[in-house]
C-alpha cells in the first residue's frame, strides 16, 4: 500500500486506475477540447472511420454497428453519450474498440491521441461541480501539464440501464 | 446392430480400457478406496446393463467379478497379485463376450462356470482356486463314482489352494497352517464349487479351445469402438463456429468475384465454395441426432401417467429417426415432454369420459416428426376433448386478459392462442404432472427462442394438433435481405410465406382503412405494416402516397397471424450466421439478432414475432377472425345461411343459400314458352320457369330476378321479385306449412319469413327431378333422425320424391324406440348433434344390433372434416353427407341401398 493509493476514489469502480506502481498507461482522446483518458489494458483496437449499420429504434447514443475482423461491435457516439452536441465538421472521426464483458464496443470520439504515462500523483478526485452526466462517466482527473485528463468509466459509459433510470 | 446394443457395446469397451488401467493401479496400491470404488462401478454397471438387455453370460461373469470387488472393497478380501489377475481374467472374458457380441450379435454358447466357480470360491474364502481348478478338473471320476471321497477331495482342492495361497499371498499364516477347525467351514462351500466346475469341464474344455486363444487377443481393440469416438460437444461447437465463419468469409469472396467474368480466381473460388459448403454438411452432421433421442423418455411418461390418471393412452411415435441439430434437440426436448404430458393429461378423456363422448377406450397421442423445406415439423395430437372454449374464455376474462366484449369478437382461433399466455391453464385441477400453470407460455417462448413456431388447432371434443416448426439447425439459417429507409434487414426465411408485389396498376395494390394499410390477398384482407415506420425510419414528410404506387410486401406468418410487411426492396436470400445483439440492444424485441453478409457489412435481423406484437397483440389470430367467428356461432348455435327474397306479394320468403346455385336476372323478352310452360335459354340449354304460386304475374318487361337451381344436367329458376339479402341466421322453424311449396315460418332478421320448399319447386318443373330409379317394386324404407324440424320438412318431401318411404323422428331415443317396436328400415339416415343420444351414440348402439346391425346408417352433418368422416366411419356409419348436399344425400342413399 504506497501514499498514492489515498488518492485512488474509494469506490469500488475505481479498479481499472489501481494497478499499483506509481504512473498508469492511459489511451488519450479528443472530443471537442477536453481531453479523455481510457485505461489502456481495456483497449483492444483504435480504428479510423467505418461503415456503420445503423440500429433502429436503438438509444440515440448507440450509433450502429459495425464489422471488426469477423466480430459485430456494437459503436457508441461518446459525445451523445455526454451530452454534448454534434460535430460541426464532416471529420469522419475515429473510435476505440474496448471490450466489455466479452462484447466489443467501438467509442467513437473526434480523434485518437497518444498513450500517456501520467503520474499516479496528479489524481483528482471529479470536482463536485462537474456535471452529474459528467460526473457519472468519469472516474477522476488527471492534472496534466497544460490540459486536465477526465478518465473514463467504460463500464458506466456502457451501462444503458442505470442512464435509463436515470432519465427517467 | 441394435442401437442399444450398439451403444452398449461402445460404452462397455470404454469401461474395460479404463478398468485394466485402474486395475494395474490397484495392484499397485492396494488400498486406494477410490480406485477401488471406480473399479467397482465399472464392473457393476457393465453387470446392471447386461442384466437390462438380456445377456445372461456376460451378466454372470460381471456378477461374479462384481462380488469379488465388493468384498475387497468391504474390506472382506486382501488386495494381491492373484486376486487381480483372477479379476482381469474376468474382464478378460468379457471383453471377449464383447466381441462375440459384436460380431454375432448374440453370446455365444456355453458358460463360464470355472471361472465363476473361482471368482465364487475367492469371494467365499479369499483364497485363489487358481491352478486348483485344472488340476481337479482330471479327477472326476472319484468325486462321481464315489461319493465318500467328494469330501476328501473337495478338502484336498481346497488344501491346495489354501497352499497355494500361502506360497504366494501370504494370507493370515494362521488360517493356512491351521487345520481341522478351520477347514470344516470351508468345507460345505467347497464341494459344490468344485463339483460344479467338473461337470461343466468336459463340455467347456473343446468350446474354451477354440474360443480362448485366438479372440481373445482380438477382442482387446473392439471395432465398435473403432469405429466411434466420443468428442466434446464443445469441440464439436467450436468447429461450427468455425465452419460458420468460414462460409461467411467464403460468401464475402464470392460477392467480391461476382460481375468478373475472367477473374482468375474464379475456379479455385469454386473448389473452395464447394469444399466449404461440404465441410459444413459435414460438421453439421456431426452435431445431428435422430429426434428419437429426445422422445425416449416419453413412452415411460405416458404409461405412469396413463396408470396414474387410470385411461388407456396409446402413444404413437412417427418418424423419430428424423435428424435435428443437437443444440435444438436439447432446447426442445422440455416443451416436447411438456406437450405430450398435457395431451395425455388436460387432452385425453378418462376411460369413462371416453365412452361417452362415443370414442374408442385408448386415447391416442401421436407425435409425428418430419422434415419439410429446411424444418422440422414435430406433430403432437390427440384424439381428446379438445381445447374447451368457454373455460379458456372464463379465465381470460378472470386472469385479466380480456373482457367479455373483446372476446365476443374474436374467432376460436383468437381465442385458443390465451392458452399461450402466461399463467393460464384450464386444468379443472391441478395434477402431479400438469395443471400448474406454468406451461405454454414456456414452451412457446421456449420454441420461439430457437426461432420456431407452435400452432394450434383445436376441435372441441374431437381433439387438439401443435405443430411445431423448428429450423434444422441454429448455427446457420436463410434469410431474406429486405431494404427499407435505406438501411437493409434480415427476415428469417421460415416466417416468410410469400412475397408480393404491389403497385397501383396491378391486381394487388395497398387499399387504406383510415391510414391503415391492407391487402387484399386471394381473398383476405391481409394486415400490413410498413417496415420503415414501426422501425423509426421514417424521417422524410409523410410519403406514403408514393411508396403505395410500388412496394413489395413481405408476408410472413406467426402462428397462424399472417400479416405483411412493407419494404422498399427485396434482394436475394442470403445464409446467414445468427448472432445475438450486444447486451445494451437486447430489450429490442423486433430484432432477434444480427450478422455480418457476405459484403462484409453488419445487418440486423428482424424477429416477426416481435413486430407482430409491436402492431398489436389483440391482431395476433386476428386474420382469422372472420372465419372463426362464423365457427363459434355454429358451434354455439347453428346457424343457416338463407337467401331472403320477395315474390308475389310484399311477405318475404327464404330458402337455405346452400341450394341455391346461382342467382340470375333474366330480360323478360328473353322467356320463351314450350308446351304452355315458361322457358329460357340457359348456358346453351332450355331451363323451365317456375313461379312462386299459380297466381304468380311476371313483369311486362325489363329484368327478373331469378333463383337457379341446379341438379347434374338439369337447371331450373324460380322467377322472384327481388332478392331481399342473404341472413345468417338461427333457424327456428314453426311448422304451419300445410300449403304446398311451403316448409313453415321462421323469424329470420326479425321478420316473420315463409321458407319455401324447394323441393316442391324442383319437382314441379321435372317431375322424375330426383331421378325415380327404382320406381317399380317396393318403395325403399328410409328413417330420417333429426332434431331439427326444418330439416325433416326439407327432407321428408325430397326423399319421397326420391322414391323412397320416409320415417321421420326427432331424436334418436325416438329412433330406438321404433327399433324395439321391431319395425325394419333399409337405410337410416341420422343427423349427428341432436340433443339427448347424438348420431355417434346412436351409431355405436346399433353396432352390434340384431335387428337393425346391419342397416346401413348415413350421417348428415353440418361439420364435414375428415376427422369427422373418420370418426363416423369408426362408430358404424356407412357415409358421411354434409346437409344441404341434397344430391350426396339421394346418390349416396341409392348407391347404399343398390349395396345392400
Amino acid at each position: 500500500m504506497s501514499d498514492s493509493n489515498a488518492l485512488v476514489p474509494s469506490h469500488e469502480r475505481g479498479g481499472a486506475l489501481d494497478l499499483g506502481g506509481d504512473s498508469q498507461d492511459f489511451v488519450t482522446a479528443y472530443i471537442g477540447k477536453q481531453l479523455f483518458g481510457i485505461p489502456v489494458l481495456t483497449v483492444q483496437d483504435v480504428l479510423g472511420p467505418q461503415r456503420i449499420t445503423r440500429i433502429p429504434l436503438a438509444p440515440p447514443e448507440v450509433a450502429g454497428s459495425l464489422n471488426l475482423r469477423g466480430r459485430i461491435v456494437t459503436a457508441i457516439d461518446v459525445r451523445k453519450r455526454l451530452g454534448l452536441r454534434d460535430k460541426d465538421d464532416d471529420d469522419p472521426g475515429m473510435s476505440i474498440v474496448v471490450d466489455q464483458g466479452g462484447e466489443l464496443y467501438s467509442l467513437m470520439v473526434d480523434q485518437v491521441g497518444e498513450v500517456l504515462s501520467v503520474p499516479k500523483k496528479a489524481f483528482e478526485q471529479n470536482p463536485a461541480t462537474l456535471d452529474p452526466r459528467w460526473r457519472e462517466f468519469s472516474d477522476g482527473i488527471f492534472r496534466l501539464d497544460k490540459k486536465l485528463l477526465v478518465i473514463l468509466d467504460v463500464t458506466r459509459l456502457l451501462d444503458f440501464t442505470s442512464s435509463i433510470k436515470q432519465a427517467g | 446392430m441394435d442401437d442399444l446394443l450398439s451403444e452398449f457395446l461402445t460404452e462397455t469397451s470404454e469401461s474395460l480400457s479404463t478398468l485394466d488401467v485402474e486395475l494395474v493401479k490397484l495392484e499397485q496400491n492396494p488400498n486406494d478406496p477410490d480406485i477401488l470404488s471406480n473399479i467397482f462401478r465399472l464392473v457393476h454397471t457393465i453387470k446392471g446393463t447386461c442384466g437390462f438387455l438380456g445377456l445372461p453370460r456376460l451378466e454372470a461373469v460381471a456378477h461374479a467379478g462384481e462380488n469379488v470387488l465388493g468384498k475387497i472393497r468391504d474390506g472382506e478380501l486382501v488386495v494381491t497379485a492373484e486376486a487381480v489377475t483372477l479379476v482381469l481374467e474376468s474382464i478378460d472374458t468379457i471383453k471377449y463376450l464383447l466381441g462375440e457380441l459384436e460380431q454375432n450379435e448374440a453370446e455365444p454358447d456355453g458358460d463360464d462356470a470355472d471361472l465363476i466357480a473361482r471368482l465364487n470360491h475367492f469371494a467365499d474364502t479369499g483364497t485363489i482356486l487358481g491352478g486348483a481348478a485344472p488340476a481337479a478338473a482330471p479327477e472326476p471320476e472319484p468325486v462321481e463314482d464315489e461319493p465318500l471321497i467328494v469330501g476328501e477331495s473337495a478338502v484336498a482342492v481346497d488344501s491346495d489352494a489354501l497352499q497355494a495361497a500361502f506360497d504366494a499371498t501370504e494370507v493370515d499364516p494362521e488360517f493356512a497352517t491351521s487345520s481341522e477347525p478351520e477347514e470344516q467351514p470351508a468345507a460345505p462351500a467347497a464341494p459344490p464349487a468344485a463339483a460344479k466346475s467338473q461337470q461343466v469341464a468336459p463340455a467347456k474344455k473343446p468350446a474354451a479351445e477354440q474360443k480362448a486363444e485366438p479372440p481373445r487377443g482380438e477382442a482387446k481393440e473392439s471395432s465398435v469402438a473403432a469405429q466411434t469416438i466420443r468428442v466434446n460437444v464443445e469441440l464439436l461447437e467450436n468447429l461450427m463456429t468455425l465452419v460458420s465463419e468460414l462460409v461467411l468469409t467464403r460468401n464475402q469472396l464470392l460477392q467480391m468475384v461476382r460481375g468478373k467474368d475472367d477473374s482468375e480466381f474464379t475456379v479455385p473460388l469454386q473448389r473452395l465454395s464447394h469444399i466449404t459448403t461440404d465441410l459444413q454438411e459435414g460438421v453439421m452432421k456431426t452435431r445431428m441426432q435422430p429426434i428419437g433421442n429426445a422422445w425416449a423418455k416419453l413412452p415411460r411418461i405416458v404409461r405412469d401417467l396413463a396408470l396414474e390418471m387410470n385411461k388407456k393412452i396409446d402413444l404413437q411415435m412417427i418418424g423419430a429417426d428424423t435428424e435435428l441439430d443437437r443444440q435444438v434437440l436439447e432446447l426442445i426436448k422440455d416443451p416436447l415432454t411438456h406437450m405430450v404430458r398435457n395431451s395425455a393429461d388436460h387432452g385425453l378423456e378418462d376411460i369413462p369420459g371416453r365412452r361417452e363422448a362415443g370414442k374408442p377406450e385408448t386415447g391416442t397421442v401421436t407425435l409425428n416428426a418430419y422434415h419439410e423445406g429446411g424444418h422440422i415439423i414435430i406433430e403432437i395430437s390427440d384424439d381428446g376433448r379438445g381445447l374447451n372454449l368457454d373455460r379458456i374464455k372464463a379465465k381470460a376474462i378472470a386472469n385479466g386478459l380480456a373482457t367479455e366484449g373483446e372476446l365476443e369478437g374474436m374467432g376460436e382461433q383468437q381465442i385458443q392462442q390465451f392458452i399461450f399466455k402466461p399463467g393460464f391453464s384450464t386444468a379443472e385441477k391441478v395434477t402431479s404432472v400438469s395443471g400448474r400453470g406454468v406451461g405454454m407460455d414456456v414452451v412457446r417462448t421456449n420454441i420461439e427462442k430457437i426461432g420456431g413456431t407452435v400452432e394450434l388447432k383445436s376441435v372441441e371434443g374431437r381433439g387438439s394438433t401443435f405443430i411445431i416448426k423448428i429450423p434444422l439447425t441454429l448455427a446457420i439459417v436463410s434469410a431474406l435481405i429486405v431494404e427499407s429507409g435505406g438501411e437493409r434487414f434480415a427476415i428469417p426465411q421460415i416466417s416468410v410465406l410469400e412475397l408480393v408485389r404491389a403497385s397501383n396498376n396491378s391486381e394487388h395494390s395497398i387499399e387504406r382503412i383510415h391510414d391503415t394499410p391492407v391487402l387484399r390477398l386471394r381473398n383476405r384482407l391481409l394486415p400490413l405494416v410498413t417496415l420503415k415506420k414501426i422501425l423509426g425510419l421514417d424521417t422524410q414528410d409523410q410519403t406514403d402516397e408514393s411508396v403505395d404506387e410500388e412496394a413489395f410486401i413481405v408476408v410472413a406468418q406467426v402462428g397462424t397471424y399472417s400479416f405483411g410487411i412493407i419494404v422498399d426492396r427485396v434482394f436475394d436470400t442470403e445464409e446467414i450466421v445468427v448472432k445475438p445483439v450486444a447486451p445494451i440492444l437486447r430489450d429490442l424485441s423486433l430484432f432477434s439478432g444480427n450478422t455480418i453478409l457476405g459484403d462484409g457489412s453488419v445487418i440486423m435481423i428482424l424477429d416477426p414475432n416481435g413486430i407482430a406484437t409491436r402492431t398489436g397483440e389483440i391482431t395476433v389470430g386476428g386474420s382469422q377472425g372472420v372465419e372463426g367467428k362464423a365457427k363459434t356461432d355454429s358451434s354455439d348455435r347453428e346457424t343457416t345461411s338463407m337467401l331472403v327474397f320477395r315474390a308475389g306479394g310484399s311477405e318475404v320468403r327464404a330458402v337455405p343459400l346452400a341450394l341455391v346455385a346461382r342467382l340470375e336476372e333474366i330480360d323478360v323478352e328473353n322467356i320463351e314458352h314450350s308446351n304452355g310452360r315458361p322457358l329460357v335459354q340457359y348456358r346453351g340449354k332450355l331451363m323451365p320457369l317456375v313461379f312462386i304460386d299459380g297466381s304468380y304475374q311476371m313483369k311486362a318487361e325489363g329484368r327478373q330476378p331469378t333463383l337457379v337451381f341446379q341438379d347434374r344436367e338439369r337447371t331450373m329458376g324460380l322467377v322472384v321479385d327481388e332478392i331481399v339479402d342473404i341472413v345468417d341466421d338461427v333457424l327456428n322453424v314453426e311448422l304451419t306449412a300445410d300449403q304446398d311449396g311451403l316448409v313453415g315460418s321462421a323469424v329470420i332478421d326479425g321478420k316473420a319469413t315463409d321458407l319455401i320448399d324447394a323441393g316442391y319447386y324442383l319437382e314441379l318443373a321435372f317431375s322424375d327431378w330426383f331421378g325415380t330409379e327404382d320406381n317399380g317394386g317396393e318403395k325403399k324404407r328410409v328413417l330420417l333422425i333429426d332434431d331439427s324440424p326444418f330439416f325433416r320438412n326439407l327432407l321428408t318431401p325430397m326423399l319421397s320424391v326420391a322414391g323412397f318411404r320416409v320415417t321421420a323422428v326427432e331424436t334418436a331415443e325416438q329412433a330406438m324406440e321404433l327399433k324395439n317396436r321391431g319395425i325394419l328400415f333399409d337405410a337410416i339416415i341420422s343427423d349427428i348433434e341432436m340433443p339427448g343420444m347424438n348420431g355417434f351414440e346412436f351409431a355405436e348402439a346399433l353396432q352390434d344390433d340384431e335387428l337393425w346391425g346391419e342397416v346401413p346408417i348415413i350421417a348428415l352433418s353440418s361439420h364435414t372434416s375428415e376427422e369427422d368422416f373418420e370418426r363416423g366411419r369408426q362408430v358404424g356409419f356407412s357415409d358421411y353427407v354434409a346437409k344441404f348436399d341434397r344430391d350426396a344425400l339421394v346418390s349416396t342413399l341409392v348407391q347404399t341401398l343398390s349395396n345392400v
